[in-house]
């Protein structure tokens, strides 16, 4: 039987979505629904004197306005913060309260006053208009670095300062640069973005008063999670009585991992008014209210003997967090990305110091390779930097820093179990054709254009996560995975996933992985994932975990289906268990002929005595039906890395920058759908070449958000582009029977600092992300000017 | 309030809307096609691309009242009994779509190029699609998939 596994197979949810019939929240209308526009604060902080409801009550097809202080009154906690981080000197982060509506101050604009509910949506919007908040403008607090001097904008939180968190060893760190020959500094912004999946969020929230349950429909990456939040924390319902749905969701990258003020608001409002509520966001209230990602200021030092040898380094970040700690705010500038800063690297003395900042902008969460992406762009960018300085070539300088024996214990938490970084820069080196560089290079400047060449040879994180280990680092939850494999007695495979799809192709890839496994035809497995109703408590679908967690706990149920149905087939075909193999879908007792096919098994196992000629006698003890249930818990991370080269041509006349030339090698352990993989590179390459040369979510200094539209925030297009040159090279991971590392957020994290590499090779000065054509100009120009005065 | 008569995906449609109602509206929510998707709200995005009288339009730009009487065309009425278009099969064979939520504008309007260049040159194709924002493929099996598209029609 050919292998699906490894193989280009085409996707099994592609033609709903090309015909027009995926199904989103927005495209769903329940009877008698009501809809929703949230009034939110125009401010970036200000105290609520008074929210005067009068005149929006009277409005045309008003059904309700509700405000901070109903949901106080019903007792309907607020957001929280699902990961504690203790501070160097052991006290814990603070976190401010956080109510799904505000009751006595705002945070940021786009902040969340009240609900309005009405008959239509015109309705709910004009009424919005009319509901008069008398805001007391206070001073806003906006920039990251300014933070801890700035006004403090939470009671009993000085300094805006949520913690400041070390991880490492100083003293170590102090040694190995005093026996350093250079020391090499570098300080850069991780510019702010807004994650912009396609699809907005949407919420709808559905009470039925026969069964006293509330059903929220929402855009969401991880149902089974949002639900224990908003069920256990926010006390909207108990869980049992609340069913969490994402449908199809059109893209997540981490802005839709965790439950939202809208989602909490929604579901107690479909209770309150006893009809369903709808409150889809317009683009603007995305730019406004979805976390945002990145956002650090930081200064690091590597120290470095004259050989090269890289012995230490410090890393000083501030992150901000925005007007309130998210979900996973407080661990996504911390273990996400302390760790990280080491790169692939041997470099035996480090320490990261992170201080975490409240600012009056919206909440900043994970967004694709969540502080992966911040390390790998400050590492990188400093290793790039060290070779200049040192005089050695940028390939020769990474290659001698490179860990070479696994598994490798880092100075800082990760035991990396497999890896082979040459054989990722080689083969980059060949598809980007570096010898050819020089020659291509000249053939610019006779254009009068300037080309560089940019290097990032990154790792990451991911498989996220073994729950003892992030537990013991203050994860509030544990990061398994679940599966449930259900046969039905005519044959077919049903596929429970606690992992969420919104693009990633899981439908596709885990059907393969069971269709494999059991020896049943692809169309003949379905996956079902989005509803808490439907299969076993998960995790839902972020950093990389898919197929690493949830892959391996599918495999480990279809273990178990295998292990039962030998039984079975053993006792149906009078041989010994032992002598039962399980191949292609046949049960074969050995040095024989005798054979059941998993379909006959799983009927016989529905049937399980004697009808007719049908005869499927039990074994002793084997319960009737098969299906079969795990919930696989990672032994560790797995660490996807890859070498990543850019080319740039620049014109110092304009200051554009072109993209002309991206290549990329990835090991990503085992790959399960090369095709599948290769579109999650190139998506995430994209959204790195967008941090790097066009994205950047800009407060001005009274914290309103200039850039809240397609119009002012600059999205990567089609005409951004070349064409991308993408190969894998293979090492299994060992810490999951698939050996596979995950793909997902390789690009994001790799091309930033491919990117900005190549252009500061190119202009020969530092330039901060992103390098629009207006700073390039500029650098290009402040360039001549030095340049002319020396000459 | 104002009735109007048009023809969506071959039918003849005839129904009494407010005159504010938007194309994309009308739609989504008179005719419950909601294959038609709505991405943003200043005419950047172009999930929300249809083709009025074979030309494709953005639909979240439009009033419902101003294309009476138009032929109309949504990812819908695409394929033609129960066979995809090929352009439909080309994004489906070159992975040109992810989370599914550009991809009806992103096809609508890349049928509407090869209506007016039988074979596009790659920059041609990243040039036309310029209107039309993905976030998750980074283009390049997008461009991959009109260009298979243009080889087989």
């Amino acid at each position: 039987m050919a292998s699906l596994v490894g193989s280009r197979v085409e996707r099994k949810e592609d033609k709903k979505f090309l015909t027009g019939k995926g199904r989103y929240t927005a495209d769903i209308t329940l009877a008698h629904q009501t809809h929703a526009v949230f009034v939110r604060s125009p401010h970036a902080r200000a105290q609520i004197k008074k929210v005067d409801i009068t005149k929006a009550s009277k409005s045309p097809g008003v059904v309700a306005i509700l405000t901070g202080k109903d949901l106080a009154d019903d007792k309907i906690g607020g957001l929280i913060a699902g990961w504690k981080i203790v501070s160097e000197d052991g006290s814990d982060m603070k976190v401010p309260a956080h109510p799904a509506l505000a009751t006595d101050i705002v945070n940021y604009v786009g902040d969340h006053v009240a609900v309005v509910i009405a008959e239509t949506l015109e309705d709910a919007k004009n009424a919005a208009e009319l509901v008069n908040v008398d805001y007391k403008i206070l001073k806003a607090v906006v920039e990251t670095e300014k933070a801890m001097d700035s006004d403090a904008i939470h009671k009993d939180i000085p300094k805006n300062l949520c913690y400041d968190w070390l991880l490492g060893d100083r003293s170590k760190t102090k040694a190995a640069f005093d026996s350093a020959d250079k020391i090499v500094k570098i300080d850069l912004r991780n510019n702010r973005l807004i994650p912009n999946a396609m699809e907005p969020r949407a919420s709808i929230g559905d009470y039925n008063p026969s069964t006293e349950e509330i059903t929220l429909y929402t855009a969401n990456q991880n149902p089974h999670l949002t639900r224990l939040v908003i069920s256990a924390f926010n006390a909207v319902a108990p869980e049992h009585k609340f069913r969490v749905v994402a449908p199809d969701v059109g893209g997540g990258f981490g802005s839709k991992i965790y439950p939202y003020s809208e989602d909490v608001v929604i579901a107690w409002a479909a209770k309150k008014i006893q009809r369903p509520v709808k409150w889809v966001a317009e683009r603007t209230e995305s730019f406004l209210s979805d976390c945002h990602g990145r956002d650090h200021v930081t200064h690091a030092e590597l120290a470095v003997k004259s050989d090269g040898t890289v012995v230490g380094l410090k890393v000083d970040t501030i992150a901000n967090l925005g007007g309130y700690a998210s979900l996973f705010a407080t661990v996504t500038p911390t273990y996400l990305y302390g760790p990280l800063v080491l790169g692939l690297y041997n470099i035996p003395a480090a320490y990261c110091n992170v201080k975490a900042v409240y600012t009056n902008t919206a909440p900043v969460d994970a967004y694709r390779g969540a502080g992966r992406p911040e390390a790998t762009y400050m590492i990188e960018r400093l290793m790039s930097k060290a070779a200049m300085e040192l005089g050695m070539d940028q390939v020769d300088f990474r290659r001698k820093n490179f860990i070479k024996q696994f598994p490798h214990q880092q100075a800082l938490v990760h035991n990396i179990d497999s890896g082979d970084y040459d054989a990722h820069l080689d083969k980059a080196l060949e598809i980007a054709d570096y010898k050819g560089f020089a020659k291509r290079k000249s053939d610019s400047e006779s254009k009068g254009k300037l080309r560089g060449i940019g290097f990032s040879t990154y790792i990451e994180a991911c498989g996220i996560a073994p729950s003892a280990a992030v537990m013991s680092l203050g994860a509030g939850v544990g990061l398994w995975e679940s599966a449930e494999v259900r046969f039905n007695p005519t044959g077919n495979v049903t596929v429970f996933t606690g992992a969420h799809s919104h693009g990633q192709g899981h439908d596709t890839v885990f059907a393969q992985i069971v269709g494999d496994k059991l020896g049943v035809a692809l169309e003949n497995v379905e996956v079902v994932h989005g509803d808490t109703d439907k299969g076993p408590f998960g995790m839902g679908t972020y950093g990389s975990r898919s197929l690493a967690v949830g892959g391996t706990a599918i495999d480990k149920a279809c273990d178990k289906i295998i292990a039962k149905g030998k039984r079975v087939a053993a006792k149906m075909l009078e041989a010994s268990e032992s002598d039962v193999d399980f191949k292609d879908g046949e049960f074969i007792v050995a040095k024989s002929n005798k054979k059941k096919t998993i379909g006959e098994i799983a009927f016989a196992c529905y049937l399980p005595g004697q009808y007719g000629e049908i005869k499927s006698p039990l074994p002793e003890g084997d319960e009737p039906g098969l299906k079969e249930t795990a919930f696989y818990d990672p032994i560790n991370f797995s660490f996807p890395a890859g070498t990543h080269i850019c080319e740039v041509e620049i014109d110092p006349e304009t200051g554009e920058t072109k993209l002309d030339k991206y290549s990329a090698v990835d090991d990503f352990g085992t790959i399960m759908n090369p095709m599948i993989v290769e579109g999650q590179v190139h998506g995430g390459v994209a959204q790195g070449v967008g941090q790097a040369l066009y994205e950047n979510a800009h407060y001005d200094e009274t914290g309103q958000l200039v850039t809240a539209s397609y119009m002012d925030y600059t999205m990567p297009r089609a005409d951004n582009f070349p064409e991308l040159k993408i190969d894998y090279t293979c090492t299994p991971a060992t810490s999951n029977p698939l050996g596979a590392k995950g793909c997902g957020e390789a690009g994001a994290i790799a091309a930033p600092p491919a990117v900005m590499n190549a252009v500061v090779d190119a202009i020969g000065t530092d330039i901060s992300m992103p390098a629009t054509a207006e700073k390039v100009w500029n650098a290009c120009k402040n360039l001549k000017k030095t340049n002319s005065k020396a000459a | 309030m104002k009735k109007i008569t048009l023809e969506v995906n071959g039918k003849p449609v005839v129904k009494e809307i407010p005159d504010n109602t938007l194309l994309s509206s009308f739609l989504r929510e008179t005719l419950n096609l909601t294959g038609t998707h709505v991405g943003c709200d200043t005419s950047q995005c172009g999930a929300c691309v249809v083709h009025v009288n074979g030309k494709s339009i953005k639909s979240c730009t439009a009033l419902a009242t101003d294309v009476e009487g138009s032929k109309i065309t949504t990812i819908e009425g695409l394929a033609s009994n129960g066979k995809m278009h090929p352009m439909q099969e080309a994004f489906k064979k070159m992975h040109g779509l992810q989370c599914g939520f550009c991809t009806p504008g992103m096809v609508m309007s890349a049928v509407d190029l090869l209506q007016n260049k039988k074979n596009p040159s790659e920059k041609e194709i990243r040039d036309w699609l310029e209107g039309n924002i993905c976030r998750c493929t980074g283009y390049h099996n997008i461009v991959k998939a009109v260009k298979e598209a243009a080889s087989k029609m």
